[in-house]
Formats: C-alpha cells, sequence, structure tokens
C-alpha cells in the first residue's frame, strides 16, 4: 500500500521552512516532492530598487549562515564592473572571514547532523566550539552573524591584531582534532547511522551540476577556490579533500577533512598578512555593463550576475545558490531510503532555503 | 482560580514550551536561537524546552519578516497552540520588515498577523537578549486566557481550545 508523507514545512529536524512530500510503500520511500516557497522574499526585486552601497546591505541579509561570502561575491561582481581594484591586505581580511564563517558553517552542520542522528552530546560539543569561532568573527566585525565586513573596492575594518587570531585559530584546530574529528571520523555509532544511506553516484552528482561538499563527497573535484582562485586563495597551499563513497558518511567525513583544511588556510593567510590599505575610495561609480563573480560558499559554488545602467541602482541582480543546485538531489537520495533517515538525508547536503528562495 | 489552576500556572511559569516557527526569513536569528539552546547560553536552565508540535507549545517564537509563502502556516500554528499562550517577534524582521520591507511578498509585519507580546530588537538579536525576551514572555503568560482565573486551563490545553456545550 502506498501512501504520501508529509515533511515539513514546520518539522523539528529542519530549521528553516520547507515541504517535502514522500511517496512510501511501507516504510521505504518511492519518490519525494520538494516544495520551496516560504522564504522568497523578493531579495533580487528589492536590490533593482535600492543604490549599490544599500544593496550591499540587503544583500548580506539573503542568508545568515553564509552572509559574508554573498556580500563578498556581490562586491566583486561591482568591483569587476567598476574596474577596481582591490588592496593585498583587503584579500587576505576577506579570505580571513570568509575562511573562519566556513569554520562557523561547517561546525553549525556537524553539530546539526548530530543532533538528527540522536547524538546530543556531540551536538553541544559541536556548539560550544563553535560559539569560540563566533567570538573571533565578533571580535573582528562586532557582530556575531552579519559581519558587514564587505564594500565596494575593499573591507570596512581591519584585523589589528592577526597574530593573536592565529594563535586562536590553532587552538581550535587543537580541539576540533581531539574532540570533534574523532568522533565523526572513527565512532561506530555515527558509522552506522550514515554509511550507505543516501548514496548519490559521481555521474549522477555530474549529470545534475551538483557542487561544494555534496560533490566532492561523490568523487567530483570541483571547488571554486582551486578552479578559479579568487582574493588570496591563489598564494595559499591547500588541497581539496575527495571522497568516492557518496553517501551521508562521505559528506561527514568531506566536510570534517576540508573543516581541518581550513584552519591551516586561516593560519597561512593570518602568518602572511601584507601592510598597506583596506579599501580604495569611498564612493565608487559604477558604469553601464554587466559582471559575473563566483566563490567557494560553504556549501558550495554561489554565482551572482550583476546588470548596471548607469544608474544609482541596479538593473538586474541573479543570484545562484549552491542549495538552489543540491536541493533537488535530495528527490534522487531518498529514493529507495528508509523513512527515518529522510531527515538526515535531508541535511546531509546541508540545504540553505533561504538561500535557494531569497 | 481554582488549586488545580493555580498548580498549573505555577509549574507553568518554570518550564514554557517553545515552538520556534521561520516565517520566511534569512535564518540569522534561527542560528541565534540555536546557539541559545547549545552550552553557552543554554535556555534550558530555565526550564524552557523546545518542543516539535505547536500543540504542546506555550510560547511561539517567530523570526522573519512574514512572507506571503508562509503567512497562512503561521496562521494555523498559531491557532493550534491552546491558551494561554505568547508570541515573540525575535529581531526586526518580524517587527518591521527590515531590509525586506517593501517588498510584495512580504506580508507582515508580524503584529497585523497575530498579537506579540514581546519585541526582541537586533539583526540578529544575541542570543542573551533572546534568552531575556521568552523570560519576558513567561512573565506575561499569567495574565493571559486560562491563566486569568476563568477556569479550564489545563482542560482547554487538552481539547485544543475546544468548548464543552
Amino acid at each position: 500500500m502506498s501512501y504520501t508523507v508529509p515533511l515539513g514545512p514546520y518539522h523539528p529536524a529542519l530549521e528553516e521552512p520547507c515541504r517535502i512530500d514522500l511517496d512510501c510503500e511501507g516504510e521505504t520511500v518511492r519518490g519525494a516532492e520538494i516544495r520551496l516557497k516560504f522564504n522568497f522574499r523578493g531579495v533580487e526585486w528589492l536590490a533593482e530598487r535600492k543604490n549599490f552601497i544599500q544593496a550591499v546591505a540587503l544583500i548580506e541579509r539573503v542568508c545568515g549562515i553564509c552572509s559574508n561570502v554573498h556580500a563578498m561575491t556581490f562586491c566583486r561582481a561591482l568591483e569587476t564592473l567598476a574596474g577596481v581594484d582591490v588592496p593585498e591586505r583587503a584579500r587576505h581580511i576577506r579570505l580571513v572571514v570568509a575562511e573562519l564563517e566556513r569554520v562557523t558553517s561547517h561546525l553549525l552542520w556537524t553539530g546539526l547532523a548530530a543532533e538528527i542522528m540522536g547524538f546530543q552530546t556531540l551536538f553541544m560539543a559541536c556548539f560550544a566550539l563553535r560559539e569560540r569561532a563566533m567570538d573571533v568573527l565578533e571580535g573582528l566585525s562586532g557582530n556575531r552573524v552579519n559581519y558587514g565586513m564587505n564594500r565596494v573596492g575593499g573591507v570596512t575594518r581591519d584585523i589589528a591584531d592577526p597574530g593573536a587570531i592565529r594563535s586562536e585559530v590553532l587552538r581550535l584546530r587543537e580541539e576540533t582534532l581531539k574532540k570533534i574529528a574523532p568522533v565523526f571520523l572513527d565512532d561506530r555509532t555515527v558509522r552506522a547511522r550514515c554509511a550507505g544511506i543516501g548514496v548519490l553516484s559521481g555521474d549522477l552528482a555530474r549529470a545534475w551540476g551538483a557542487v561544494g561538499p555534496t560533490a566532492r563527497a561523490s568523487g567530483v573535484p570541483q571547488d571554486i577556490r582551486k578552479a578559479a582562485p579568487y582574493e588570496a586563495y591563489g598564494r595559499l597551499d591547500f588541497h581539496v579533500p575527495l571522497e568516492t563513497a557518496g553517501d551521508v558518511n562521505a559528506r561527514v567525513v568531506v566536510r570534517l577533512l576540508e573543516l581541518i583544511e581550513t584552519y591551516g588556510l586561516l593560519e597561512q593567510a593570518l602568518g602572511t598578512m601584507p601592510g598597506g590599505p583596506l579599501a580604495g575610495p569611498e564612493f565608487v561609480e559604477i558604469p553601464a555593463g554587466e559582471a559575473t563573480a563566483r566563490s567557494e560558499a560553504p556549501r558550495g559554488e554561489c554565482f551572482y550576475y550583476v546588470a548596471a545602467g548607469g544608474a544609482e541602482a541596479p538593473l538586474r541582480v541573479k543570484i545562484r545558490t549552491p542549495s538552489f543546485v543540491n536541493m533537488p538531489l535530495v528527490a534522487a537520495m531518498v529514493r529507495g531510503a528508509n523513512l527515518a533517515d529522510v531527515p538526515l538525508i535531508n541535511a546531509s547536503i546541508d540545504p540553505c532555503y533561504s538561500c535557494t528562495c531569497r | 482560580m481554582g488549586v488545580f489552576d493555580r498548580l498549573v500556572a505555577r509549574s507553568r511559569r518554570r518550564s514554557p514550551w517553545l515552538f520556534r516557527l521561520n516565517s520566511g526569513g534569512c535564518n540569522g536569528c534561527d542560528i541565534e536561537f540555536s546557539a541559545c539552546l547549545a552550552p553557552r547560553y543554554d535556555v534550558e536552565q530555565t526550564g524552557a524546552l523546545v518542543v516539535g508540535s505547536a500543540r504542546h507549545a506555550d510560547i511561539l517564537c517567530v523570526t522573519g519578516p512574514v512572507t506571503r509563502g508562509a503567512r497562512a502556516s503561521l496562521e494555523t500554528i498559531f491557532a493550534q497552540i491552546g491558551e494561554p499562550k505568547a508570541v515573540v517577534a525575535v529581531g526586526n524582521c518580524p517587527a518591521s520588515g527590515d531590509v525586506f520591507a517593501g517588498s510584495p511578498e512580504i506580508a507582515g509585519p508580524l503584529d497585523r498577523i497575530v498579537p506579540v507580546d514581546v519585541f526582541i530588537p537586533g539583526c540578529p538579536p544575541r542570543p542573551g537578549d533572546i534568552v531575556a525576551g521568552i523570560a519576558r514572555a513567561v512573565a506575561a503568560l499569567p495574565g493571559k486566557g486560562a491563566g486569568n482565573g476563568k477556569g479550564n486551563g489545563i482542560r482547554k490545553k487538552m481539547t485544543g481550545g475546544a468548548r464543552r456545550a
């Protein structure tokens, strides 16, 4: 007998509203239909009615978890359009904030994944560590979530003491390696819960254009930081972790290894911080034309298209977020899965509906 | 107020059950709400508990500017909560729409749709402010609905507000 089980829109396993209608046969899922409409705020429409300075503040609020990467990518598109050169120090500061954001985002995800697994202790451990990464970001920017670090042509705030942040990052790495990583990488409970479920083959990931850790867990080496280096990534040494199993466990492992790589990136960037100004002139004239920019957000490729007509406001802003690409894959991953595994499989791509709906 | 109702009202003061609802925001406030549950801020030490069903909740915590897509769900969920209930608006968005004000997709602000007891300002508010806001909502509960001496508070809660003939 087949029946439809609705998941959401307000479900305890989902932080944000999303509705998934699951076609079930007994306990087995035969198909899924995903509906996202709850977070549609019309950000692109609003951006076309604000001037370029206001639009940066608006774009930062596309998503709360990866707010910095949205503002940074939008600013990079505008800089391409205006032909503005970003000073070296600003490039390093952008990288530091973007990577610290990746740390908080991945720790948030590991925490939520642990909670969905029913592993409360691990959730608490991840969030306790995350608070310390948040302290670093708060010390840099003055806010815990929307940092307001980016503007066209550079950054708004300096990192006064890179050495102090570097030693805090080293402590964070030590804690991650000691407390979080062994549990996710070696613990039998976690492996029993995650291994073999929500399998995404490399071919399917390529065909559907998966991005970020979701693609890298299926053996697709796709990372914008390597493929099209921006800011200071080209000058720093890091490697992109890759797994081939394609299941939820592989996505956990990829994110954990990426987190450790991120600490390495931060250590290098903070150790080699060049001197110089933080930004160019305060007001930048945006000429008519169009430009694109893409960055590696914690969830994958984040793409911006901006068209300007020489006026105060942009003519068109188009945002393509990583979850927009990865979300349809959930429907493929849950096919044949057990009903109880669906929240974990859905969470394994680290979905962000606020980004996706905008 | 009977002895039983007094006992219920007294117990409720130390165990507010929360239901979290993202009405279409940027999820910045939701992350800070999650941080409240984590070791540093730990709202659960005040007796609060985040529950999965609105029917079990006393306090509705709303984030986001209330989009047109989320409005119907918000109204349904508000109606599902038994009396007495309080609504906490977490962040600037439910209060004014914040940066999203002016978009045709926004049905808010929140207090045009459901009565709001506590506004917590900030984009996003700090976790400490959210905990303090929840404490204010708890203090507002006894003056409402079933806690006002009309009796049958617990009965209302069990039957989802259905009246006996």
